[in-house]
């Protein structure tokens, strides 16, 4: 395999991730708990949503793809790599509250890592959002350390919706073909790399909070080949509805 | 438990049928101001307030909800109850002042100097 079709590979894989679990969370609009985290959670929903399109950019601008709208609206289900993870329904706040947690400590040690990166827009990119990702798992670690501390109910909770996302969470880091590629040309250090830190980030939050960290017996993977489960679809199919009105249409 | 989508029906009990309850230490958040600082060195000024369960969530939500648009290098939170105000009964202490125009700084002419100053320093 050729660089020219690993980085898109890596690109295409992480922008995906950021458009599904962007627009996931931006179903809790309107829905949050509280005024105050309502607005937090949304705008950091836009976030990720402008993190997918930065991505996109660079796909469209160094590698001939198209324009980051039609890529986005228009593919099918199986052209998605994103992990089955962010696919998931929003279910009850504490899921998405331990999917945010989960997830952002994963985006935030992969951009720490492009920080490095051999490809300058992807250095780029990092450079631009580190803090924005710092905010966000700050967010994060605050609610779960809040939530863990505020009764059994709450903390058991907690536990169980670390259980439901853990092995789902391995999925973030499903290896892939192109890696050792792009591991020898520099441009990142690999996902079981990126897995290692990432646990040796949410451990002190997990322990902190008093949870227990499940083993990773079972990570879900397929997400990266394009396998996914039913809710992608529905999930498309509602997120691209306006835009396939009229696909040409100027925004 | 009340089955709704919206998870503020159960969390005020809507649904409590003998119209009696008590609130637990806690359970009420607490209202925060909120301070905003425009560059370092500035002074913090009110913005408004928001809701939370501890000054450090305050401060998290005070991002979003007062730091997200415009220019923002710095917030702070401050317990609303933690703040000493006088009673509005007391307002007539300071219905004199606009009498006392010796006591505003506007007297003084100090540009001049101050222009001389920079030119000096450049």
């Amino acid at each position: 395999m050729q660089l020219e079709q690993a980085l898109p590979e890596l690109l295409i894989k992480i922008a995906d991730d950021e458009l599904i679990i962007g627009h996931r969370n931006s179903e809790w609009t309107g829905l949050g708990p509280v005024m105050e985290e309502d607005i937090a959670f949304s705008s950091m929903a836009q976030d990720k949503i402008g993190h997918a399109w930065a991505l996109y950019r660079i796909l469209q601008e160094h590698f001939n793809g198209s324009d980051p709208d039609q890529f986005a609206f228009m593919r099918a289900a199986a052209a998605f790599k994103c992990c089955h993870l962010a696919e998931m329904p929003i279910g009850s706040y504490d899921f998405s509250l331990m999917r945010h947690f989960l997830f952002d400590h994963a985006e935030t040690v992969r951009y720490q890592s492009f920080s490095q990166s051999s490809f300058t827009p992807l250095q780029q990119l990092a450079a631009k959002i580190k803090g924005e990702l710092k905010y966000h798992t700050l967010h994060a670690d605050a609610w779960i350390l809040q939530l863990c501390t505020a009764g059994a109910e709450s903390k058991a909770r907690m536990q169980q919706a670390l259980d439901n996302c853990f092995q789902l969470a391995g999925g973030i880091f499903e290896p892939g073909e192109a890696e050792t590629l792009l591991i020898a040309e520099k441009v990142y250090p690999g996902e079981a790399a990126l897995y290692q830190q990432w646990l040796n980030n949410i451990s002190p939050v997990i322990e902190k909070a008093g949870l227990t960290l499940p083993a990773m017996t079972a990570p879900v993977y397929g997400g990266r080949k394009g396998q996914h489960t039913e809710h992608l679809q529905q999930l498309l199919n509602e997120m691209g509805e306006v835009f396939r009105l009229d696909p040409e249409a100027t925004w | 438990m009340n089955e709704s989508l919206d998870p503020r029906v159960n969390r005020l009990r809507l649904n409590n049928s003998d119209g009696s309850f008590s609130i637990e230490e806690g359970e009420n958040w607490n209202v925060f101001e909120v301070f905003h600082q425009e560059k370092r060195g500035a002074h913090h000024e009110h913005v408004g307030c928001v809701h939370a369960p501890d000054a450090n969530l305050a401060l998290i939500f005070a991002k979003e909800q007062f730091g997200r648009r415009k220019k923002c290098v710095n917030l702070w939170v401050v317990r609303s109850a933690d703040i000493l105000a006088f009673d509005l009964e007391d307002e007539d202490m300071f219905a004199n002042n606009p009498d006392k125009t010796y006591r505003d700084a506007s007297g003084f002419k100090v540009m001049e100097k101050i222009n001389k100053f920079k030119a000096q320093s450049k």
